[in-house]
């Protein structure tokens, strides 16, 4: 299987090469798309068959130094994230094909792209070390290149390099991470460091350079600064990929660190990364509320959601710490599920803001509007991801979060009482976020699609074409699909998490089809089936009593002109003024926010102004700070630039000195 | 010859080679620079000589040849000719005086014999002492460099680093000619492009003081 799978993945930088040898040719990059398209499909299929087979199936390549030569291994936990990277890739390929042709730049996003794909696909497959870093800093070179697409706007390119240092950053922390588990393990192989054994200090050091590593990727707050920034910059196909997809591959590699490799860490570990995951879950939705640009709103979403899933991880730890295995289980196939849904409903919403941006070639929600009647099918589509992520029944995000609750909810079963009264602050801060994602999605979408249009851009806009249209709907339908049979997923999902706990498949913690009871059928049971068959009966009911028995009678009156009778569409509600009560809530606190009126005296004919100003705490308070730093002290090793010609070479010769006296007087103590 | 014999012998060589390294220090005019520097490359190929008749290894004749030949005449005296050719002024500027100078070049030899003498435990006392006195010369040669403003003084310094650097190839068996061969070579290609480079310092500053360099590249305005 994993020897199919790399050859499959070898076709990508053949579609790169491809894509750069005829990158004159007009068709090119919807042909690398199309490739892109194919060998995604192949390797979801390779990832479905490892799932459902269990078990791990090795390769080795003979790259890299002689005697060390590149490992590949897929089991059945790399197997699903290789369905959840391909099913992204697989639809945002598609997508591409009629996306590229409105971008300027299509010949390079079509010799990136393979390459970003190639990336990911071996970061999930890889077995040690090298392979790994090695594919995970592919992934991040060819999706920086991606983000600096428009390098002509200036805030792209500074978004790039912001995203190119933490990626640094995030890469360094995971070397460290694996160096400490290969001297533990005595090797760089992922076998190895499945077998080491570690003490206390040593555990907490992977554990916490694992979340640094990992969480710089996947946007964990105060260190998903760049996130919002590079998201948005890439075209937005790759914008999916990126929030959806690549995010889980961080995730990835953070549950082996956690679940999978040698670390046991203490429970506290756990409760570490449920706060950080309930702080950054409604520290990213609370930015979301306030954006005006689309493709930035929800690259913040993306960062709730990551920290959602990470509310899921930390509690599987958790109760991993105090050896509760199958309530750990059920935590991390509740978190698994999270990221599948997420990746699925954000690529859904990325590229449903792709079709708007290639129709209206705008990004900024105040300037949209009334879509709905020129993009339908987009609209139902976007409709059905922002109700997903809003955790709205019957539709996937609800379930998933559903799970990650009802888990906190167990949490009180852990004898300390830091976890007893901890995990029900965290609960809340999960219901907060879901219920302020409604909110962001509800103005997102209403702005975008419902009223009238605020620009000329959005009133001449047209649907989307067929490739992107199919895309957006084989994405929805599969929203609407995980939530309405949930259960097919959690058993999967629960025994690839049994087996990564190490635990003997015991039946089925989550019971009965078509109920999903994760404890008991008495403590808390849902089912998407049931549910939306009850609806449907209940609208067949409706619709027939009032078919049936309602007056046939055609009655005429005045339109409704929905309160404003002013032609001009300026006084609809606008982004700002939707967001203003939460922005009065929580802004004057987190954001700083500001309100200035400038009211003009009676005599004045000028109009009254309303000025508000933020401050991002989180850029302003660590950020600027280090930037500060860095400049100061780059400012000051300048100096040593410009030295003299002599100056240079005492330099040399006071180091020289320097290491020589260090040997001597190592020498004389030792 | 007795064992002991070769080793003193060797150890004098040697000691000659450093004794010059410090005498380059103190010099006060060019002239006299560069015929201390002849005298230490002429004890360097006594050096090499003497290495290759107790080792019983013919090349490092040549190695000795080269020493004498290059740097011992052709070196030296193409420095004079080209200091009398530009009209140097004849005095070495220091940067640093004469007396901290010689200071810090006991300091190093005392280093650099504190750092090579526990770290070849295993080797032979003659290959040790050998690879101390190279060192100072290396480090005195560094030291030259740093304390000296005028270019060809620099040169000169360089020229004394390189001499350390055969002593020490000399004193190890088993050094592969083709080694010294490269290293004599590559300082003879130093020789002439330092040479062609005075040519245009000169032609533009009417000096060698590396001083005005500094102006040009905007470090001093």
């Amino acid at each position: 299987m994993a020897a199919q799978a790399l050859l499959a993945v070898a076709v990508l930088p053949l579609l790169t090469m491809l894509a750069m040898a005829a990158h004159r040719h007009k068709l090119a990059p919807a042909l690398v798309h199309g490739g892109c398209l194919l060998v995604s499909l192949l390797l979801g299929f390779i990832g479905i068959a490892s799932v459902l087979k269990g078990g791990a199936d090795l390769a080795a390549l003979p790259i890299g130094l002689p005697w060390l030569k590149a490992h590949f291994r897929i089991d059945a936990f790399s197997g699903l994230f290789l369905v959840i990277v391909n099913l992204g890739a697989l639809a945002a390929s598609l997508f591409g094909v009629s996306y590229v042709k409105h971008l300027n730049h299509a010949p390079r996003v079509a010799a990136a792209y393979p390459m970003f794909l190639a990336g990911m696909n071996l970061a999930l497959m890889a077995d040690d070390a090298f392979s790994f870093l090695v594919s995970w800093e592919f992934m991040s070179v060819s999706s920086w290149l991606l983000v600096l697409i428009d390098h002509e706007e200036e805030e792209n390119r500074k978004a790039a390099f912001t995203y190119l240092m933490m990626a640094l950053f995030g890469t360094f922390c995971l070397l460290g991470a694996f160096g400490v588990l290969a001297q533990a393990g005595g090797g760089y192989g992922f076998d190895a460091m499945r077998t080491a054994k570690l003490d206390g200090l040593q555990s907490s050091l992977v554990v916490l350079l694992a979340l640094l590593g990992a969480g710089s990727k996947a946007g964990l707050v105060p260190l998903h600064a760049w996130l919002p920034l590079a998201h948005p910059a890439a075209p937005s196909h790759v914008s999916a990929l990126m929030s959806g997809v690549m995010t889980k591959v961080a995730l990835y590699i953070l549950c082996r660190f956690l679940f999978d490799f040698g670390p046991t860490p203490a429970w506290w570990w756990g409760a570490i990364i449920m706060v950080a995951g309930g702080v950054t879950a409604v520290a990213g939705i609370l930015y979301a509320l306030i954006q005006t640009d689309l493709k930035r709103l929800l690259a913040y979403s993306t960062v709730e959601n990551v920290g959602i899933a990470l509310i899921g991880l930390g509690i599987a730890l958790a109760f991993k710490g105090e050896g509760m295995l199958p309530f750990a289980a059920l935590a991390l196939a509740a978190s698994l599920y999270h990221m599948l849904n997420h990746s699925v409903m954000k690529g859904l919403l990325f590229l449903g803001a792709g079709a708007v941006l290639s129709a209206t070639n705008e990004r900024n929600i105040e300037r949209l509007g009334g879509l709905i009647h020129r993009m339908p099918v987009t609209a139902a589509c976007f409709l059905a991801g922002a109700a997903a992520i809003s955790a709205l029944p019957p539709l996937n995000g609800f379930v998933s979060e559903w799970l990650i609750l009802q888990t906190l909810f167990l949490g009180p079963k852990i004898p300390n009482w830091a976890m007893k009264f901890g995990s029900p602050v965290v609960a809340a801060m999960v219901a907060l976020s879901a219920a302020m994602a409604a909110a962001a999605f509800v103005r997102a979408f209403g702005l975008v699609f419902l009223g009238r249009a605020r620009s000329q851009a959005a009133l001449l806009a047209t649907e989307a074409p067929i490739p992107m249209r199919i895309s957006l709907i084989g994405l929805a339908a599969l929203c609407a699909l995980l939530g309405i049979l949930p259960v097919s997923a959690t058993t999967i999902l629960s025994q690839i998490a049994q087996s990564l706990m190490g635990i003997e498949l015991q039946g089925t913690i989550i019971e009965g089809w078509p109920w999903l009871a994760p404890i008991s059928v008495t403590r808390g049971s849902y089912s998407g089936t049931v549910l939306v068959a009850s609806v449907l009966f209940l609208i067949l009911v409706t619709a027939v009593i009032i078919k049936g028995f309602g007056t046939r009678q055609v009655r005429r009156g005045p339109a409704w002109d929905c309160g404003h009778k002013e032609a001009s569409p300026a006084f609809q509600y606008t982004a700002s003024s939707f967001a203003q009560p939460l922005r009065r809530v929580f802004g004057a606190s987190m954001f700083q926010a500001r309100e200035d009126v400038d009211m003009p005296s009676p005599s004045e004919i000028r109009p009254a102004r309303l000025d508000v100003h933020m401050r991002d705490p989180i850029w302003q308070g660590l950020y600027q700070p280090l930037i500060d730093g860095v400049t100061h002290l780059a400012a000051r090793l300048n100096r040593l630039q410009t030295m003299t010609v002599r100056r240079h070479l005492l330099m040399m010769f006071l180091t020289l000195m320097l290491m020589l006296i260090v040997a001597a007087l190592r020498r004389v103590f030792s | 010859m007795d064992r002991a014999l070769q080793y003193d012998t060797a150890h004098l060589i040697g000691a000659m080679v450093l004794l010059f390294g410090f005498q380059l220090l103190y010099q006060r005019r060019i002239k006299a620079v560069l015929t201390t520097f002849a005298f230490q490359a002429g004890a360097l190929s006594i050096a090499a000589a003497w290495q290759a008749y107790i080792q019983n290894s013919p090349h490092l004749y040549v190695t000795a040849g080269i020493a004498l030949v290059f740097k011992a005449f052709f070196v030296p005296f193409a420095l004079n000719w080209l200091v009398k050719r530009l009209g140097i002024h004849r005095s070495v500027e220091t940067a640093l005086g004469i007396g901290p100078t010689m200071i810090i070049g006991v300091a190093l030899v005392a280093l650099s014999i504190v750092l090579v003498l526990p770290v070849t435990q295993g080797a032979s006392a003659l290959t040790r002492e050998n690879l101390a006195m190279a060192m100072s010369v290396v480090l005195l040669g560094l030291l030259m460099m740093i304390t000296r403003h005028n270019a060809v003084t620099q040169v000169v310094g360089f020229m004394a680093l390189e001499n350390g650097l055969i002593l020490a190839a000399v004193g190890v068996k088993g050094m592969p000619l083709v080694v010294e061969m490269s290293v004599a070579f590559s300082v003879l290609v130093a020789m002439i492009l330092f040479g062609i480079f005075f040519f245009r310092i000169r032609e533009r500053f009417d000096s060698l003081d590396l001083h005005y360099l500094e102006t040009v590249r905007g470090d001093r305005l």
